[in-house]
């Protein structure tokens, strides 16, 4: 997309080190899980069983604990403010993607150091770190403990159901995955929104009052 | 300092990582030495075991009197050893018949059951009962309760000479003579040289019948032939003579002359016991020596051991070393060239065709079939009813998912066709063995007159009416424990593809089960977003081309 000659382009500090870090850290980890675990689950012959087995179980617990790390820092720095869902301006955004973005409009909603999300990115994302993930690294958990159900006392559980819900997260993320690596390219430029996850930096338009566009939301007309 | 600082830091987390990593690298076949520790366990327990005797029995007395029959010799060995006759009348080996099995229907080879060999030994017994321990089996007149009838020499002799007479109910020859049956001369044995030479039973001496089942070498079991009596370590890890060297004894432990191991329906163990836990276990399972968890730690195999039979797994193909017979027609017999019957040599050697038997089939290298078991097979009976439209399984492994002590194991599955009566539709006895002028099959070779007979010697009924019907009859695949390298992999089971497991129901085996509905709605969901993010990302070329233009 064409810069917007109309608006100022800033330099804003988005992601701090830590974020930029967690976030490869965590896309590496989920692409080699996606990867490993549609071949246990029979997709396909890439590493063979035994190492995609073992592979696919490593990266697992490894995940699960820098997945704490995580949640240790999004709640000691407040982050987890960014993650609260709206409904303000959510239809602009949905409007953006759908119509808007095909004429060259700006974005409703510009990133800003304490607004890093969109209403849509929020819901989003929230549903990701507060549901989708959690779901896979615990049905995940249960799948590789399998043996120690009955020790555990949950000798009830049905593993053909465990897998079926691991599976099916599975495929939930693969969507995301696809979704999310052509959104990174809707930013001002294909790679601007790239370019922040690595240096921390992103170029936003800085237009006036768009800092308390919480409250003022509705008195503009983007469009 | 702060460069002090940073080397301190990756060391530290190097330090970490390699801690982190380490269960896993600790998977079979690893050169690091450390061997796991079933391995280690199941060498403790068998090390150093050097047998002794406080008796040379050729200085015994007894044993040096002039000998012109086997019940002299037994006469002899119960001078001194007064129980022994007792205790094997009470054994399987002697009676042929299972003594868990129902009065009413008892099973075993001297009863009731049926298998896709020879059938049954009703009325063949002079050439079946040549591997019988005893010594004059010839027809339902057979006194079981006589002492010196029991052969003492076929399980302890040494000498390797004895033979009984493939045909002579047991007996040894008592001249030179030729049998026509495999052209070899039997000669009578050395009375008083094999009666000298007795000892613990060796492979040599459960061979001579264990390898030989069904009328031949490699007949019947697949994982037992003469390959067996000198086997190297890459045919069995226990028992190769380039290895630990285990006579069958070594596992098939003895008390008061009853061996260890599964008889029909009764499992050869039926707990999980090992030696650490009970020093005078029987050593018939694995885990008796190897533990339920052998491997070293963090390996997944040991999480295994609750559904798998170690066997599965360690035992990838049987019939290694010689070819087995995994078919047998009976329903082509009889077909003569010239008017004479005759043999036809199969590609692996054994023939494929006899005008006595029908036809075979040979294999080598053959990949069980996997069932879930509990120790048990059972049954069918010369007087259960069976159903001709489809094949019958005259035995079967028993054993559920949901049963703690069924695991899925190995097996070698014999399939055949044999008469049964259409009326009756039971399966029936053929009398086969006999002099040429008697109703034996291969004398007249008339089906009608030769089940008319074998079901009269049985004691059954028989309308007189028969065919031929499909039979499947299976054997637990458990000697021929190959070197871990030739394990099973994983992929062979965690496949969609030709799994091993195929059949097996009751487990959710990741890599061959999946969910059609979610597999399904997640493929949807993927090309779906595929599918959109394409079209928006073709919406934005051409309306920033249309734009530029």
């Amino acid at each position: 997309m064409n810069a917007n000659d109309t608006c100022k382009m800033v330099n804003i500090y988005l992601y701090t080190r830590y974020e930029r870090f967690w976030h490869w850290l965590q896309s590496a980890l989920i692409i080699i899980l996606l990867a490993t675990g549609f071949e246990t689950n029979g997709v396909y012959t890439l590493f063979g069983f035994k190492n995609a087995f073992d592979v696919h179980n490593f990266i697992g617990i490894t995940w699960l604990i820098a997945f704490a790390f995580f949640v240790f820092w999004i709640f000691t720095t407040g982050e987890w403010r960014q993650y609260l869902p709206t409904t303000k301006k959510m239809l602009l955004v949905v409007r953006y993607y759908l119509y808007g973005i095909f004429r060259g409009d700006p974005h409703p909603v510009p990133k800003r150091k304490d607004a890093k999300h969109n209403p849509l990115q929020r819901l989003v994302y929230l549903s990701l770190a507060a549901f989708l993930l959690p779901v896979q690294m615990l049905s995940g958990l249960l799948y590789w403990s399998y043996n120690s159900w009955s020790a555990w006392g949950l000798g009830w559980m049905s593993l053909n159901v465990v897998a079926a819900v691991h599976l099916a997260g599975g495929f939930a993320i693969l969507s995301f995955l696809i979704v999310h690596l052509y959104m990174i390219t809707t930013g001002h430029s294909l790679g601007a929104h790239t370019r922040a996850m690595i240096c921390g930096w992103e170029e936003v338009e800085a237009r006036e009052g768009i800092e308390e566009w919480e409250i003022k939301s509705r008195a503009k007309n983007p469009v | 300092m702060k460069r002090l600082k940073i080397a301190g830091n990756i060391l530290l987390a190097l330090w970490m990582l390699g801690f982190y990593v380490h269960p896993l690298s600790a998977s079979p076949g690893t050169a690091d030495g450390a061997q796991a520790p079933g391995r280690g366990m199941a060498q403790q327990a068998t090390k150093g075991a050097k047998r002794w005797i406080t008796a040379d029995h050729t200085k015994h007395e007894a044993l040096k009197q002039p000998f012109s029959s086997g019940p002299e010799v037994t006469k002899a060995c119960l001078s001194c050893h007064s129980e022994a006759a007792t205790q094997i009348h009470k054994t399987i080996h002697w009676t042929w018949v299972d003594p868990a099995s129902p009065k009413d229907k008892p099973m075993g080879k001297g009863a009731l059951t049926v298998n896709n060999y020879c059938v049954s030994i009703h009325g063949n017994e002079p050439r079946c009962t040549s591997c019988h321990i005893g010594y004059g089996w010839k027809d339902k007149t057979f006194d079981f309760s006589d002492v010196s009838k029991v052969d003492c020499l076929v399980c302890h002799e040494q000498t390797g000479t004895y033979k009984k007479h493939p045909a002579m109910a047991g007996n040894p020859a008592k001249e030179p003579v030729v049998f026509p049956g495999d052209g070899q001369k039997y000669l009578p044995p050395e009375w008083n040289q094999v009666a000298q030479s007795v000892g613990r039973p060796t492979r040599e001496n459960c061979g001579v019948c264990h390898f030989y089942g069904g009328g031949g070498d490699m007949v019947k079991h697949g994982d037992l032939d003469s390959s067996m009596t000198k086997p190297n370590k890459a045919l069995d890890v226990h028992m190769g003579i380039d290895g630990k060297n285990f006579d069958c004894t070594r596992c098939h432990t003895t008390a008061a002359h009853q061996v260890a191991g599964r008889i029909y329906s009764t499992p050869a163990a039926t707990g999980r016991t090992t030696l650490a836990q009970d020093d005078l276990t029987p050593r018939i399972t694995c885990e008796s020596c190897h533990t339920a968890t052998p491997h070293k730690p963090g390996v997944k195999a040991n999480d295994h051991t609750d559904k798998v039979a170690c066997q599965t797994c360690h035992i990838s193909e049987f019939a290694r070393a010689l070819p087995t017979k995994m078919r047998w027609d009976w329903s082509t017999a009889g077909q003569k060239k010239d008017g004479k019957p005759y043999k036809e040599k199969g590609p692996l050697g054994p023939p494929v065709y006899d005008t006595q038997k029908g036809n075979f089939t040979w294999e080598k290298n053959v990949r069980p079939q996997y069932f879930w078991y509990s120790g048990r097979i059972d049954a069918v009976s010369f007087k259960d009813p069976i159903d001709p439209t489809k094949p019958v399984a005259l035995n079967w492994p028993v054993g559920r998912p949901d049963d703690p002590n069924a695991r899925i194991a190995p097996f070698k599955v014999h399939t055949g066709k044999q008469p049964y009566d259409t009326v009756n539709k039971t399966m029936l006895v053929p009398h086969l063995f006999g002099p040429p002028d008697s109703d034996a099959y291969w004398a007249k070779y008339d089906w009608k007159i030769a089940l008319e007979s074998g079901m009269k010697k049985a004691g059954l009924a028989f309308s007189g009416q028969f065919d031929f019907v499909e039979t499947s009859y299976v054997f637990p695949t458990t000697h021929m424990v190959a070197p871990k390298e030739k394990s099973v992999s994983c992929n062979e089971c965690h496949t969609r593809d030709n799994s091993r497991m195929a059949n097996i129901q009751g487990v959710y085996l990741p890599g061959r089960d999946g969910n059609k509905v979610i597999e399904i709605l997640g493929w949807a969901a993927v090309l779906g977003s595929f599918a959109g993010v394409l079209l928006h990302a073709l919406g934005r070329a051409v309306s920033s081309r249309r734009k530029e233009g």
